[in-house]
């Protein structure tokens, strides 16, 4: 079931949660709202899930109105912090959705049973069904909040920061589980997270939000690779900014130079480029115009990769690059000592743009 | 791990000690705070009983069947029967309104449900008998219909809820807005209708406070005496509870049958103490749970 949102708004009070969003989520597909906290992701969701009604707007399912009461419009959702009933055993919680039903539409007892059991086995728990939720982990309670609102085969499956209370280890197992899960039922879903790692390795389409408004909607690869807009590169990943000025399709940005094709229109406009750390390369000599000199200033080993804070000799601005070890291992960097940065890939944002 | 909590123990039991007073301070508190219990609770208390019984057992059981304090220990259930259960109702619902929902004038109703506490029972009283009493707003027109509501039970009845109010929905507005709304609306996305989603879910989890509520809310029912004092007329044997039984009787130098009924709210006393301490493990047990 697709899901289309049209035009909605959210005001609080006087806060304004939601500007005017649209939004289509195809059938079938693993959607990421992905933005920082406050930025209005969870009431989206939330307005979705009919948990919460927009100001002006609507919310379509399969190109119709979705029904305004919660209880109708059969979606699943997942909360935070997994909101199990704490009195019920694991089955009751699992069975709650299918116990609930009007007489007329509720399964037998034994079916109900069998569902559940079915469930248990797809969240990969068939041992735990009679401990009460306090007795689990974060990630198998979040797993059972999984399983209890998959057992009333929502149409569409709503997850607000699915992982965001659980530790680094289980979270990323529980994100690569949650993948496997989709490519199995392909339930169209909808997540919100703050952790772009997440959106990036899980999703379909990922959707950035800011203060309301979306910023960028695309593939996990679009959205890394083509950021639309200043903040959507910021908030994607460690980023280098520079100031500087661009004429007629080349920009010189603070001690090094780079053609931009896409701005050859421009005449001589302040503009920013922005340069992921991994993009920054490191290199005892100079190789073009593009490169610049920096000095190094400190140097921390993280895991795989080394990051090195560096500052440029002209400007003195501070910039980070993330070189691998092996690259690191052969540089023989030293704290002060003075080396030749090379940008691979700029993007180029023109400053007007910005506002 | 289990040697970070033995280690974390040791510790914890060290500065305990360390914050800890000097042994003579804590026997002199402790003993204080014995003598103080015993000189205005537990030398009391044994007094009653004994006074009740100084007569012998028969006069005791004798003054417990007298007609007129059968009628007083009637009036006082009736009572009790009607207005609890309406609090009950009553607390719930502001409590749900309250903990679950956000609203206009929220901190008003919070006040308004706190004013029993802060109102002398003698006005609360009053202030029915202002309403309903011969000289009061509906007063003649009450008479007119031939409809007694002050010096009669259902005074009292009005009466005793009011002063009783706020027992279940002080007890309950923390506990529920402790435990927030989520499984609420887990509920409610699962498809459980609103009553559905109450019994289920929200009742489950907050059982154990509603019946602390109700165990305050009766005793204080059945022992109120200012605001009952004002509206009841003090008819023998028609609007008497039974601590204005108690009272009359011990007016009328009839100690023995004073001290007798007055055990009937003593063995109270003791029957809700136990059940609200028995309330409160259950409670701390459900939370260590969740």
């Amino acid at each position: 079931m697709s899901i289309d949102v049209r035009g909605v708004s959210k005001q609080f009070g006087q806060f304004t949660a939601l500007q005017d969003i649209s939004l289509t989520v195809p059938s079938g597909e693993l959607v990421a709202l992905l933005g920082p906290s406050g930025c209005g992701k969870t009431t989206l969701l939330r307005i979705i899930a009919g948990l919460e009604s927009p100001d002006s707007g609507e919310i379509l399912f399969n190109g119709q109105n979705a029904r305004q009461n919660v209880q109708e419009r059969q979606v699943g959702f997942v909360f935070q912090h997994y909101a199990l009933f704490r009195h019920m055993t694991v089955f009751d919680n699992i069975a709650f959705g299918l116990t609930v039903k009007p007489r007329s539409s509720r399964p037998s007892k034994e079916k109900i049973r069998s569902r559940v059991r079915e469930l248990l086995s797809l969240i990969q728990l068939e041992n735990i069904a009679d401990r009460y939720p306090s007795q689990l982990s974060g990630g198998q309670r979040q797993r059972v909040a999984l399983a209890r609102a998959l057992a009333v085969e929502p149409q569409v499956l709503l997850l607000d920061e699915p992982f965001g209370a659980l530790d680094a280890q289980v979270r990323i197992e529980l994100r690569r589980w949650l993948r496997r899960l989709h490519d199995e039922i392909h339930v169209t879903s909808v997540f919100v997270t703050h952790d772009q790692e997440e959106a990036l390795e899980v999703a379909d389409r990922i959707v950035v939000m800011n203060k309301g408004k979306i910023e960028q909607q695309g593939t996990p690869d679009e959205v890394y690779e083509r950021p639309a807009t200043p903040f959507v590169f910021n908030f994607l990943g460690n980023v280098n900014l520079f100031h500087g000025r661009v004429h007629q399709g080349q920009a010189s940005l603070g001690g090094f130079a780079v053609s931009s094709p896409d701005h050859a229109e421009t005449n001589d406009s302040p503009a920013v480029g922005y340069v992921r750390s991994h993009d920054i390369e490191l290199e005892r000599t100079a190789a073009d115009d593009t490169s610049f000199t920096v000095t190094v200033r400190s140097i921390h080993p993280v895991g795989p990769v080394v990051r090195i804070a560096l500052v440029t000799t002209t400007e003195g601005t501070s910039l980070e690059a993330e070189i691998s070890r092996d690259l690191a291992d052969r540089l023989q960097l030293k704290i002060d000592e003075t080396v030749y940065a090379r940008p691979r890939r700029v993007h180029l944002f023109v400053e007007d743009y910005q506002i | 791990m289990a040697n970070i909590t033995t280690l974390h123990n040791k510790s914890t039991d060290q500065a305990r000690r360390q914050l800890s007073e000097p042994f003579w301070v804590r026997w002199l508190l402790i003993s204080s705070a014995l003598l103080f219990l015993s000189l205005f609770l537990f030398v009391p208390l044994a007094s009653v009983f004994s006074e009740a019984l100084a007569k012998g057992v028969e006069t005791y059981l004798a003054a417990l069947q007298e007609a007129d304090t059968w009628s007083a220990i009637k009036l006082t259930l009736l009572v009790a029967v009607i207005s609890v259960p309406l609090n009950l109702f009553f607390g719930l619902a502001a409590s749900w309104a309250i903990a679950k929902f956000e609203f206009r004038g929220k901190s008003l109703l919070i006040t308004l449900i706190d004013l029993p506490f802060s109102v002398s029972p003698v006005i609360s009283g009053l202030i029915y008998v202002l309403m309903f009493g011969l000289q009061g707003w509906i007063g003649p027109w009450l008479q007119d219909h031939d409809i007694k509501i002050i010096f009669a039970a259902p005074g009292i009845i009005l009466a005793t809820i009011f002063v009783t109010f706020p027992f279940v929905a002080r007890e309950l507005i923390p506990l529920m807005e402790s435990q927030g709304c989520e499984e609420e609306e887990a509920a409610l996305t699962l498809g459980a209708s609103g009553l559905q989603t109450f019994f289920r879910v929200t009742f489950p989890n907050i059982k154990w406070g509603i019946l602390y509520g109700v165990i305050l809310c009766n005793a204080r029912a059945m022992g109120e005496f200012g605001a009952v004092s004002v509206v009841s007329g003090h008819i023998r044997g028609m609007t008497n509870t039974v601590p204005l039984q108690v009272e009359i009787l011990y007016n009328e130098y009839n100690y023995a049958a004073a001290f007798a009924v007055a055990t009937l709210l003593a063995l109270l006393a003791l029957v809700t103490l136990v059940i609200k301490s028995w309330v409160e493990f259950r409670m701390k047990q459900q939370e260590i749970r969740s």
